[in-house]
């Protein structure tokens, strides 16, 4: 087989099947291709040791006819996993060389049915960031570029964030899929910045036991691979119930892979009028019209919808995410794991330790956390924020309610832009990235990402499919219609081969 | 709401994170910038509303009260910055 790492993960896995390929063959090409794509900067660790032997297992099961379902295929671990015996950083100093001794229930299921680790892939640091520049470990670069005068721009675009090293990795073909997790967009917006399939879970559907917890009334781990079909297959295989995490849900995980090429005829679909924003960009508007008239000719129903409290998601969630944060991080005190600063007495140690170890974003919501939840401002702040977020859910229970199936929406307000553009004089103008994402975390519901064309500039876009809790299977669906009928994009030849 | 050079630094104690007296002017203008993004928040009527506490109804599971883990001194312990036979090391917290 001429490239096997142009495969898609679904094709890998039949070209596996029919003995067209092995599983070393596989593994191998993924690993040369990750070695000559340092310039991405995708992993913060390489594991081809772990992938090649993982390799060698599943061609013995392949021969016996003993396949699982994920047999010998190549993945990319975001580094907010803990993975048994290989290091965990969250792309952060204070992590220092933490080995977990233990793996993270979603990462586990994955090599349970037979899927093996390429390595760990880069993020915004403790997954706070839109565009993986806060990472201790360098920024990640798209491989995707801007056009110019027939040409392409040398300037290096960001993959999205907080899992831009899932996918720019996915994009770029160093692996056939990523976990991801998405707090606030994370999984969705980096999926549209680098034209790859991102999906959100509903909360619950995947464990986070062994997840570094950013925000854990809104992490939710989920995929991003090549095409829908990939997400669909992944995704079986990462959800499911754990007793270790009381907020995973003990309901059957479907098979999503038969949704794919499923008939939208009929459904639903919810177009708010709250998220025509003043000012948003001429070409999101005419890739969100062409994307309601995609599903509009698959024979899908399309209604405007409301969704009144929709421009209150966002600050709601820079107190909520930030709240939450500053409990989650109180753990890294320097005692029993990671980095630690010594100190002239115990508190001193403490606070030499967090302001060596965390980065300037991460400083930033810890504090603006930190000060949410103080005396006499949690009320003020927290509890009427968590109100916000009863009316923002109530807006989509409403919908549901008067049957619609799914809801339409951009992903993101602009394409991927480039490094050092956004966010260095004001730190909300990087939050508004999430401005269409954030409202899905908020009241808990599925949200998938899909590739939907390219922008003036060549840079990918992606539409957003919001669902009602656990029916993922809907958003398969749609999200397969829209892959079938948007344009085939290209990625620029790899210039980031060394 | 304007973040002054005194909230920085009770913020920063509350978090147990160190601020270098020429960090201060810039961080208390970038909360400043955060606190005013989420103003607008006030004007949002909540009057009888809920705050949220379960994005879904679920119930709580419950499992036996039993000893189903532990024994793992070693690898509690093996990430520890400082260590002494099984116990983590910090300095000295009573005099």
């Amino acid at each position: 087989m001429s490239d096997p790492t142009q495969l898609t993960l679904s094709e890998a896995r039949d070209a596996l099947r029919a003995k067209k390929l092995s599983a070393g063959e596989l593994a191998a090409a993924h690993v040369a291709a990750i070695e000559r794509a340092d310039v991405l900067n995708c992993f913060v660790t390489k594991t081809p040791e772990l992938a090649l032997a993982a390799a060698k297992e599943s061609d013995a099961r392949l021969a016996r006819g003993e396949a699982r379902p994920l047999e010998g295929l190549p993945l990319g671990i975001k580094d907010l996993y803990c993975t048994k015996g290989v290091r965990t950083t969250a792309a952060s100093r204070i992590l220092d060389d933490f080995t977990p001794r233990y793996e993270s229930t979603v990462s586990g299921n994955l090599l349970r049915d037979g899927a093996s680790m390429l390595g760990k892939l880069n993020l915004d640091e403790f997954a706070m960031g839109s565009s993986n520049e806060t990472s201790a470990f360098g920024p990640v670069v798209s491989p995707w570029r801007r056009k110019k005068d027939g040409g392409f721009d040398d300037a290096r675009i960001v993959p999205g964030g907080s899992s831009g090293g899932s996918s720019a990795a996915v994009a770029a073909r160093l692996c056939l899929g990523a976990t991801a997790t998405d707090t606030g967009g994370s999984i969705r917006q980096p999926a549209a910045f680098t034209g790859t399939v991102g999906i959100k879970p509903t909360y619950g559907r995947c464990s986070r036991w062994g997840i570094v917890a950013f925000a854990s009334s809104l992490d939710q781990a989920g995929p991003i691979a090549r095409t829908v079909r990939d997400a669909a297959i992944m995704l079986r295989s990462m959800a499911g119930h754990d007793p270790k995490d009381t907020t995973s849900v003990d309901a059957p995980v479907p098979d999503y892979e038969n949704a794919i090429g499923a008939s939208v005829k009929g459904r639903r679909i919810g177009v708010p009028k709250e998220y025509r924003l003043d000012g948003l960009s001429p070409e999101i508007a005419a890739l969100w019209d062409q994307g309601v008239a995609w599903l509009k000719d698959a024979g899908a129903e399309i209604v405007e919808i409301s969704l009144p409290h929709t421009r209150h998601a966002l600050p709601a969630y820079y107190i909520i995410a930030p709240a939450e944060a500053s409990s989650n991080l109180a753990r890294y005190d320097g005692v029993r794991y990671g980095l630690r600063e010594k100190g002239r007495d115990i508190t001193e140690m403490y606070e030499n330790t967090r302001a060596k170890g965390f980065g300037a974003e991460v400083r930033r919501r810890v504090m603006i956390g930190t000060y949410v939840l103080s005396a006499g401002y949690y009320d003020a702040y927290y509890v009427r924020a968590q109100k916000i977020r009863s009316l923002i859910k109530r807006d989509f229970d409403v919908a549901f309610a008067a049957g619609v199936d799914a809801v339409l929406t951009p992903a993101t307000p602009s394409p991927a832009f480039a490094m050092g553009e956004k966010g260095q004089a004001d730190p909300v103008e990087m939050y508004l990235n999430d401005v269409f994402t954030v409202t899905v975390n908020m009241a808990g519901l599925p949200g998938v990402a899909v590739p939907a064309g390219l922008s003036a500039n060549g840079l990918p876009l992606g539409l957003q499919l919001i669902g009602r809790p656990f029916d993922e299977e809907t958003l398969f669906a749609l999200a397969a219609a829209i892959e079938a009928a948007a344009p085939k994009t290209q990625l620029p030849e790899a210039w980031w081969v060394s | 709401m304007s973040v002054d050079s005194a909230l920085v630094h009770r913020i920063a104690h509350l978090s147990r994170i160190k601020v270098e007296e020429a960090e201060v002017a810039r961080l208390g203008q970038e909360l400043s910038a955060i606190l005013a993004f989420v103003e607008e928040l006030n004007a949002v009527d909540v009057s009888g509303v809920e705050p949220l506490t379960s994005v879904l109804p679920m119930k709580m599971k419950q499992r036996f009260d039993v000893v189903d883990d532990g024994g793992k001194a070693e690898d509690v312990l093996a990430n520890a910055p400082e260590r002494e036979d099984q116990y983590f090391v910090v300095p000295k917290v009573v005099e």
